[in-house]
């Protein structure tokens, strides 16, 4: 690691002054990804500006017809959380998923939807909810906010400070998990949300990252069953294709684990 | 047995210590004034190093020194060696490239160190080592062996034409043709066996201090065999004769073999300990274990077994390639010939065997021994063949081997190696009982209504253990002898310390071999110390490998305390004024047989030190030492049989059931063999399903992290139920043959068979990733 210099904020408001102030700062929140890329030298912030502490970006929150995740809450509050399991039920369980206990304890919905890793989790269920990501400037529709591997909507040193899912009908989520990051090599959320439309979102599997799917939409929007999936015929262009999924083979799981999800949202 | 003795499952000793964190690594050694190294290594497969400028990194701060290969080379530090010696077939001497220990002018692959920096801190040499810039010209790479062998290919060393170590043969070819021209059947198998990365935890470390008033080095390293590093380092490496070199293997944190090797780090950070006039220390990252610990395996092998018409072996033809990475390390030239090809006759009765096996070059990591080494590949090969067999000639795959079973012994098998006991029919059936073999049938039908394909699959493996009679590894082209040394020092107060050249490095040692002691004096463990793993206390000793600590370094001691209790017998009679021969020791207690006269070992000790009333001419002191070379190696054997189901949708496997049935002859603690044989089962289950050590076709690694690598987690295996069916190994007074590797050898061919059993279709390679079986499932 290189040499930086470490702040603890104590409001949105200072971190964000704290980051003006940087001549290349980052943002910390549960440190899952900015720690080992910095431990291997790949990043050198001149400030690292802890989020982690901020109390008003920690809660878990639903209300009427939104659940609100702050951005600093770690995924095992999420998965834990008997609000989130109530209001939608898929989402406590995605966050149940992501890698490891240790990991589950520090990493943050916030630093997730902040890195969009290709293969994180949270993008799809963000996608597929249609959920609405708050930063400290504004709000902004999970449909304009991912774009592409690794790149978002976010401006430099913006904030995210909450991120609010609309409660749907029926949601489901199916992870085959990369067998040895534990990343999602794909996974598929589904969501019947209660304006009728159906919406799925495939993380882990697209060169161009979280992505939703029309064809799976549509079939399911006919028939809300595993069984509508089964013509559906996903093309493998477009997909990654590595050492532990070939195109073909993730063009196979988005298909299989979208039908997984249909079931599992009953 | 005493309640400690052998037999008995003893909470391990050293575990308080490992769980406390109060173990003590290389990485904890601190020496006053230590300085750091860091590595500069190729980022290429292959490339000529046209110049190494450091100047802007010696203007650092902290930076104590920039060293590179030219000047190791000039400083005379020898080549890296290795120790074993084969012959081709046409009766010339393998061809070995030269290995400095930092390429001076061509590195052949990634990861292979060019210079070193030494600093202050560990932070301060990272820092210099990237301001030091290697001009690389590029030059065309190969990774896998059947790349390697074409004409045209790139070749890595002058030395070696063709990238072509040795091509080597053993058994009767001419035996094995007759027994296919009058085969009824012909069975055909092409098999590969993954390369992988070996992993300890703990990675790779070396403190080197080099004490210039007494021209003294020494060595604090991660080895299994501190005696081997020392005598290598100054044999061959030119390092310090043997007694001004001092070589510590404190706490180890696992080997699995990649921790037998002298390494490179270890040579520069003696050398550069000598050159800057301070200790060196460097601790590797887990990038650098990836990259530079040796791999094991990596065979492509086409085989060809012939059976008569009632289903029995005729004869048995293989030709391997092993993979050898860069270059050869310190034992890697055995691994593919002498512990891998003299097991091709497995548990079966094989009239003839001929096998060849030619070693090549690539620009990957060295690749050398790791659990099992060579028995895996051997076991995984004549067990998938019998499985592939049972389907073609359309038999049950466990009657076929009951067919072909050695059932008398000893066994002289055409491939050198000579049985001496087993009885495979027992752990066969052991373990079919087990997992229930017979309902299996009703089990798949269930299965498959619910959508899932259920498979069994057989494994029978034999190994070669307790490494080794020195005089048959000789003869072999062995540079070493493989026998164990041991010393027992009974202390005035009768508290006892055994000095072994065995290392534990993980395994127990500190428990088991106490136990024996236990067993034999009657004293608890708690009085018993085990001292290991420092040249200046236990004289000499050949180190932990090949399952032999327990049927080796254990039989060394038991001939040591044989020798302290004929003493002791002696002191006792004198004291108790009884005949010698009336003496025996029960729970602690010299005692005259059929009396209540007894003397206590304590006080035996202590007249031994005392002195004051010794028989006449006797010497003082309790202290006795054995050296013990086996006569034969040991035959652990056993049969495992796994139940798992596949998800045709994803390819992805679930296991049902796994058992064991193990001989190993004497178990002295039977939870650490339990352990053991987990641990073993483990490494068998990854290389089958999960692990892969991959290079791109420039020999680039792809898989040199956990986030591409994937190592065995507890969630991926499945609760194991083990059992033991035993015949005393003959060749050693306990009766042992060993535990240490059986899983690792025998577990994954029964892992594929099942796959393969489950999905319909044989063709298909390890690691069996759920990607792989989902497409040999569809594959037309
Ligand atoms: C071993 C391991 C396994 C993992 N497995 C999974 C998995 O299975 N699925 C999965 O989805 N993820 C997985 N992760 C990722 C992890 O769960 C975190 O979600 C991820 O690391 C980012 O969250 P974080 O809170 O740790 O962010 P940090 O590492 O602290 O930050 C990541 C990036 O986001 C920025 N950032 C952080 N918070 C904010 C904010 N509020 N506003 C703006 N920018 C911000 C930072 O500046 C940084 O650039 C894994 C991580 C590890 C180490």
């Amino acid at each position: 690691m290189y040499q930086t210099t470490y702040h603890r904020a104590s409001s949105v408001d200072e971190a964000a002054a704290l980051f003006a102030k940087g001549s290349e700062a980052k943002y910390l929140s549960g440190g899952q990804t900015l720690l080992p890329v910095m431990k291997q030298r790949l990043a050198s912030p001149s400030d690292v500006i802890d989020l982690a502490k901020i109390k008003e970006l920690i809660g878990i929150d639903a209300s009427g017809d939104t659940l609100t995740i702050k951005a600093a809450t770690p995924h095992y509050d999420v998965a834990t959380s008997d609000a989130a399991k109530k209001a939608i039920p898929a989402v406590a369980y995605l966050a149940s998923l992501i890698g490891d206990p240790a990991v589950r304890y520090r990493g943050t919905i916030g630093g997730s939807l902040a890195n969009n890793d290709p293969a994180a989790d949270y993008p799809a269920a963000t996608l597929a909810l249609g959920a609405t990501i708050k930063t400290n400037k504004r709000s902004i529709a999970a449909d304009d906010y991912f774009k592409g591997l690794f790149a978002t909507a976010l401006e430099d040193g913006e904030i995210i400070t909450a991120v609010s899912f609309p409660v749907p009908v029926k949601a489901g989520y199916a992870k085959f998990p990369h067998p040895a990051s534990r990343f999602a090599l794909t996974g598929v959320f589904v969501a019947q949300t209660k304006a009728g439309d159906v919406r799925v979102a495939v993380t882990g599997a697209s060169q161009s990252g979280v992505m939703r799917v029309a064809a799976i939409e549509a079939a399911l929007k006919a028939n809300w069953a595993a069984s509508a999936i089964d013509s559906v015929s996903i093309p493998s262009s477009g997909l990654l294709s590595d050492l532990h999924g070939s195109a073909d083979y993730r063009a196979n799981l988005i298909k299989v684990m979208a039908q997984r999800a249909v079931t599992a949202a009953g | 047995m005493g309640v400690e003795g052998i037999g008995a499952s003893v909470v391990r000793k050293e575990d308080k210590r490992f769980i406390t964190g109060k173990g003590r690594y290389v990485d904890d050694v601190k020496l006053p004034g230590m300085t750091y190294a860091h590595f500069i290594r190729s980022p290429h497969a292959h490339a000529k190093v046209k110049g190494i400028d450091a100047s802007a990194a010696l203007k650092l701060p902290g930076v104590v020194a920039v060293l590179n290969g030219k000047q190791i080379v000039d400083d005379k530090v020898g080549n890296l060696i290795c120790g074993w010696a084969i012959t081709s077939k046409d009766g010339s001497p393998m061809k070995m490239g030269a290995w400095p220990a930092m390429a001076p002018e061509t590195v052949r692959f990634v990861g292979q160190a060019v210079a070193v920096v030494i600093a202050e801190s560990k932070n301060l040499a990272r820092d210099a080592a990237e301001a030091v810039v290697v001009d690389y010209e590029e030059l065309p790479a190969v990774a896998n062996v059947t790349e390697a062998i074409k004409a045209g290919a790139p070749q890595l060393h002058p030395e070696a034409p063709g990238n072509q170590i040795y091509d080597w043969v053993i058994g009767d070819e001419n035996a094995v043709n007759d027994a296919f021209s009058k085969a009824a059947n012909v069975v055909k198998l092409d098999v590969t066996n993954n390369r992988l990365a070996p992993n300890p935890m703990e990675p790779r470390s070396a403190v080197a201090d080099y004490n210039e008033a007494e021209e003294h080095f020494t060595l604090y390293t991660t080895s299994q065999n501190p005696h081997v590093a020392r005598l290598v380092l100054s044999a061959f490496y030119n390092i310090a004769p043997e007694h001004k070199l001092r070589v510590i293997a404190p706490d180890v944190g696992g080997g699995f073999g990649s921790k037998i090797y002298i390494y490179p780090e270890e040579m520069v950070a003696l050398w550069a300990s000598k050159k800057v006039g301070r200790p060196v220390k460097w601790t590797g990252d887990r990038t650098e274990a990836f990259l530079t610990d040796a791999h094991g395996r990596d065979h492509v092998t086409h085989a060809e077994m012939a059976f008569d018409a009632n289903n029995k072996i005729l004869g048995f033809r293989v030709k391997t390639y092993a993979n050898f990475g860069a270059y050869m390390s310190l034992f890697s030239s055995a691994v593919p010939t002498y512990l891998y090809a003299t097991l091709l006759s497995g548990q079966y009765d094989v009239p003839a065997i001929h096998a060849e096996v030619i070693a090549v070059y690539t620009n990957t990591t060295p690749v050398d021994a790791y659990r099992g080494a060579g028995r895996p590949e051997a076991s995984y090969l004549i067990e998938r063949m019998m499985e592939t067999a049972a389907r073609q000639l359309k038999v049950d795959p466990a009657a076929l081997r009951k067919t072909n079973f050695i059932t008398q012994f000893p066994h002289q098998t055409p491939v050198i190696m000579a049985y001496d006991i087993g009885d495979f029919n027992a752990s066969l059936d052991a373990a079919m009982k087990a997992i229930d073999y017979a309902g299996f049938a009703g089990r798949k039908a269930q299965a498959k209504a619910q959508g899932k394909l259920r498979g069994i699959g057989v494994s029978c493996y034999i190994e070669a253990c307790g490494i080794a009679p020195s005089k048959a590894v000789g003869s072999l082209g062995a540079g070493v002898g493989l026998w164990e040394s041991a010393e027992v020092r009974v202390n005035p107060v009768g508290t006892i310390e055994v000095l072994t050249g065995s290392h534990s490095h993980g395994q127990g040692h500190e428990t088991v071999f106490a136990q024996l002691i236990s067993d034999r004096l009657g004293i608890p463990i708690s009085q018993v110390s085990i001292v290991h793993g420092d040249t200046d206390k236990v004289q000499f000793g050949m180190g932990t490998y090949g399952s032999r600590s327990a049927a080796v370094g254990l039989t060394a001691i038991l001939k040591a305390v044989e020798k302290v209790e004929s003493k002791a017998k002696k002191i006792a009679a004198h004291a108790l004024e009884a005949s010698e021969a009336d003496i025996v020791i029960e729970n602690g207690e010299f005692k005259v047989t059929g009396t209540d006269k007894a003397i206590a070992l304590p006080m035996v000790a202590l007249a031994a030190y005392t002195a004051h009333n010794l028989p006449d001419g006797m010497e003082p002191g309790l202290k006795e030492s054995a050296f013990y070379d086996p006569s034969n190696f040991t035959f652990p054997a056993g049969a495992y049989i796994c139940e798992l189901e596949v998800d045709p949708g994803t390819g992805k496997t679930s296991f049902v059931n796994f058992v064991a049935a193990d001989d190993f002859g004497r178990l002295i603690n039977p939870m650490i063999v339990e352990g053991q044989v987990h641990g073993g089962l483990a490494q068998g289950i990854g290389q089958a399903l999960l692990e892969h050590a991959v290079y791109d076709a420039n020999g680039q690694p792809i898989t040199a992290s956990f986030m591409d690598y994937t190592m065995p987690r507890a969630d991926d295996l499945p609760s194991f139920k083990l059992s033991h069916t035993t015949t005393l190994c003959p060749g050693n007074p306990l009766g042992i043959k060993g535990c240490g590797e059986a899983g690792a050898i025998g577990a994954s061919a029964a892992v594929i068979n099942a796959i393969t059993d489950a999905i319909g279709k044989n063709n298909l390679e390890m690691p069996a990733t759920p990607d792989r079986v989902w497409r040999t499932i569809h594959a037309a």
